[in-house]
């Protein structure tokens, strides 16, 4: 039986899976942010699952696929404006603005799932994953390092890459690559 | 003229210097700041092959204070700076440094949030190599370059050493 | 195994002594830092910090094309940067659906497995100039110089190579590779019969390697390891052999796996591991020699890669352990997402449970060991 069947079965009962995709043979899952401990701790203990490794866990920010298409240069801009709006609201509401992805990993039969959850803008909490896997512990510091999405119950969470009083979350699509001029102060007297 | 052989550029001064000028010049001990993949090359031009003791820079001088010569090779990020800076302020005088490799010099390919970009703007450079990284040749011509400034240098008649090499 | 004493003394008054290595330590590998808290020479706890080499290479991604980003790979893990190169190709080639012709893919082999060998030959110098023993140290490296030379002379770079293209490799193997390898083999496999008879029997390194930061099997994959740490831990675990890419499947080579997870594991892992890239370099020499000569380097691929929108994760094992990608594209010129997956990134994390209970002296041991490469670390 094919990975998808099976993520279905141990998944579906539970109306745990929101949406599924399969792109160039990576299957990845979506499920819901609430439950994104019992669904991992449910795809590894599930005997012919068997996700025991978890690869990597990453933030993706998609302000930019969010965002309503460029129109053609002809038109001015006010015709612009008015015609984002219209398709803003034709369009409802927009999907939330940050994913996490989980890369989970089988070692009996080697293959590979990634699970989604989004996050809303308003409420960038999720389930700490270090009780499942220690592994998911740097990664996370560094999600809400780039990214400022809260993991809750996490043993240490706090920076990882930048220093600690760094104002801003560099990987989010609205940040400038080359900063917003932020200085590291020199802390001692010379 | 007596008095003028003690004084200033007098010629007790200068040929004092010139002797220890000639004892500073085969003598470079370099404090090996390898921070990326520049350091790498800083560990080939190091080790045998090209074997960078030839030229005096025998010992690598991990810290700071009896160092003569900053080799920063690799990228200096903004998380780093102060403790660069800190290197740099350790080193006693006359110190002299060597920005080895584009990051260093410029920030190289990373125009980013969190590189700085160049160490020039922390600490007054003496020598840039360009190159990313450069190999190990650049590094040794490099140690040649200081070790022809230092001919030049007045450690007594003039006070700072580093005011001499930015400004010339 | 492991004689360390137990701290006693001051357990009860609680006179530790906090102690800073890095990030300007010689013992550090230039960026790391750890806050130890120490009770005489034993650590009680360590506290790892990381990102003074943080470059922004993921954000810097996100503003260069698809292409443009291959040199920036480079310079994460720039002990071998070859692996790296692939793994990022390999990636975009997946979210493309683009199949590497064959002769290409051995050409990647060949190359893949001369950084291998450079990348162990460095981690392992590393290793004996930390814990005092220099004269590897000068052995491997002389023999990584004409491994660089090759390098050299094929990319035209000694250390960021920017091997290959998206969709193959952009030149064939000069035709004297054949003369240069053949020259190249003897002097590896004496560089390491000579670093192992300095070593792997030295009374003081085995002292200083056995049985320090054992770990076991179960706690290794719980902390995500992978590649040589993972196997010196005992499991039989290796992405070419696993989930084979760029023709691996038709090699035949031996993985070699250790026991208790110590320094010394990791070290004689490393040491066969380049034996055995040594054999699969010869086998897909062979290989390569049957092609045609005329044979296509390169897929068809357009001149301005635009992948169809889509998320893929695509991994190879690199020196350190698995090296991932995972690439979002949005259909544009530009991803829209690069993630690097850096082995010892997940390895590092692991190091307060590795080192705690151990001296001081070991936690030099044990993070030479890990081959813990702060840029691809940090990224």
């Amino acid at each position: 039986m094919d990975l998808k069947k099976r993520v279905e079965q141990c998944l579906g009962p539970n109306n745990f899976v929101v949406a599924m995709i399969e792109c160039q043979g990576d299957l990845s899952v979506e499920v819901p942010k609430r439950s994104v401990v019992d669904v991992m701790r449910l795809l590894r203990d599930t005997p012919d699952l068997g996700f025991n490794f978890l690869s990597d866990l990453l933030g993706v920010d998609n302000l930019d696929l969010n965002k309503p298409k460029k129109k053609p240069k002809k038109k001015t801009e006010e015709g612009e404006g008015a015609e984002t709006e219209e398709e803003l609201k034709e369009k409802g509401p927009l999907p939330p603005r940050y994913e996490i992805v989980y890369l989970l990993l089988c070692l009996e039969r080697n293959e590979r799932l990634q699970v989604k959850v989004r996050v809303e803008e308003n409420d960038m909490e999720v389930d700490t994953l270090t009780p499942v896997w220690k592994a998911a512990d740097w990664p996370e510091r560094e999600v809400f390092d780039m990214f400022g999405i809260r993991f809750k119950g996490h043993p240490n969470l706090k920076r990882l890459l930048m220093w600690d009083d760094f104002p801003a979350y560099p990987l989010r699509k609205d940040y400038p690559l080359e900063g917003q001029g932020e200085e590291r102060h020199l802390i001692y007297d010379d | 003229m007596a008095i003028d052989a003690y004084n200033g550029g007098g010629w007790i001064a200068t040929k004092l210097e010139w002797l220890i000028n000639w004892g500073r010049k085969r003598s470079p001990w370099p404090l090996p700041y390898g921070t990326a993949c520049c350091g790498i090359e800083m560990m080939c031009a190091l080790a045998a092959g090209y074997d960078m003791a030839r030229f005096g820079a025998e010992r690598p001088s991990f810290s700071p204070r009896q160092a003569d010569v900053l080799i920063q090779a690799g990228t200096i990020t903004l998380k780093m700076a102060p403790a660069f800076k800190r290197i740099y302020d350790q080193m006693a005088e006359p110190r002299c440094v060597i920005s080895m490799g584009a990051c260093a010099c410029s920030g190289g390919v990373f125009r980013t949030y969190s590189t700085l970009q160049g160490i020039d703007k922390l600490v007054p450079v003496d020598i840039y190599i360009p190159g990313c990284p450069p190999r190990p040749e650049a590094l040794l011509q490099a140690l040649l370059m200081f070790i022809e400034k230092t001919e030049k240098s007045q450690p007594i008649t003039r006070k700072k050493h580093s005011d001499l090499l930015v400004g010339t | 195994m492991n004689q360390n004493p137990t701290p006693q003394t001051s357990h009860d008054t609680g006179d530790y002594v906090t102690v800073n290595i890095g990030p300007s330590h010689p013992a550090m590998h230039g960026t790391l830092r750890v806050v130890a808290l120490t009770d005489g020479e034993s650590l009680i706890k360590v506290d790892p910090e990381i990102g003074y080499l943080h470059r922004g290479v993921e954000k810097l991604g996100e503003s260069l094309t698809y292409h443009q980003f291959i040199p920036i790979t480079d310079r994460l893990n720039y002990c071998s940067a070859i692996p790296n190169n692939v793994a990022y190709e390999m990636a975009v080639e997946k979210l493309m659906g683009v199949e590497v012709p064959e002769k290409a893919q051995l050409i990647r082999v060949i190359m893949m497995e001369l950084a291998r060998i450079a990348d162990h030959q460095v981690c392992i110098g590393i290793l004996g100039v930390d814990l005092g023993a220099f004269t590897p140290f000068f052995y491997l490296i002389i023999q990584r110089e004409e491994i660089y030379e090759i390098f050299e002379w094929f990319n035209g770079a000694r250390l960021t190579n920017t091997f290959g293209r998206i969709g193959g490799v952009d030149a064939d193997l000069p035709d004297d590779f054949e003369q240069r390898w053949e020259e190249l083999k003897p002097g590896v496999r004496k560089a390491n019969d000579e670093t192992e008879k300095l070593l792997t029997h030295n009374r003081i390194w085995m002292d200083r390697t056995i049985g320090i930061s054992a770990f076991s099997a179960e706690d290794a994959l719980n902390w995500g390891f992978t590649g040589p740490c993972l196997r010196a831990c005992g499991v039989k675990r290796d992405l070419r052999i696993d989930e084979p890419y760029c023709m691996y499947d038709k090699f035949k080579f031996k993985v070699p796996v250790g026991k208790n997870g110590d320094v010394f594991d990791r070290y004689i892992v490393r040491m066969i591991e380049m034996e055995e890239s040594l054999k699969i370099i010869d086998q897909a020499y062979k290989l390569y020699k049957e092609m045609p000569a005329d044979a296509p380097l390169m897929a068809r691929v357009p001149k301005v890669i635009k992948p169809p929108a889509g998320e893929v994760y695509s991994a190879l094992e690199s020196p350190n352990g698995e090296l991932g990608f995972f690439v979002k594209s949005d259909g544009s010129a530009k991803p829209y997402r690069i993630r690097i997956r850096p082995p010892c990134y997940m390895i590092y994390q692991a190091f307060p449970e590795l080192v705690e209970g151990e001296l001081i002296a070991d936690l030099v041991a044990c993070l030479s060991s890990l081959n813990v490469i702060a840029g691809e670390l940090d990224r």
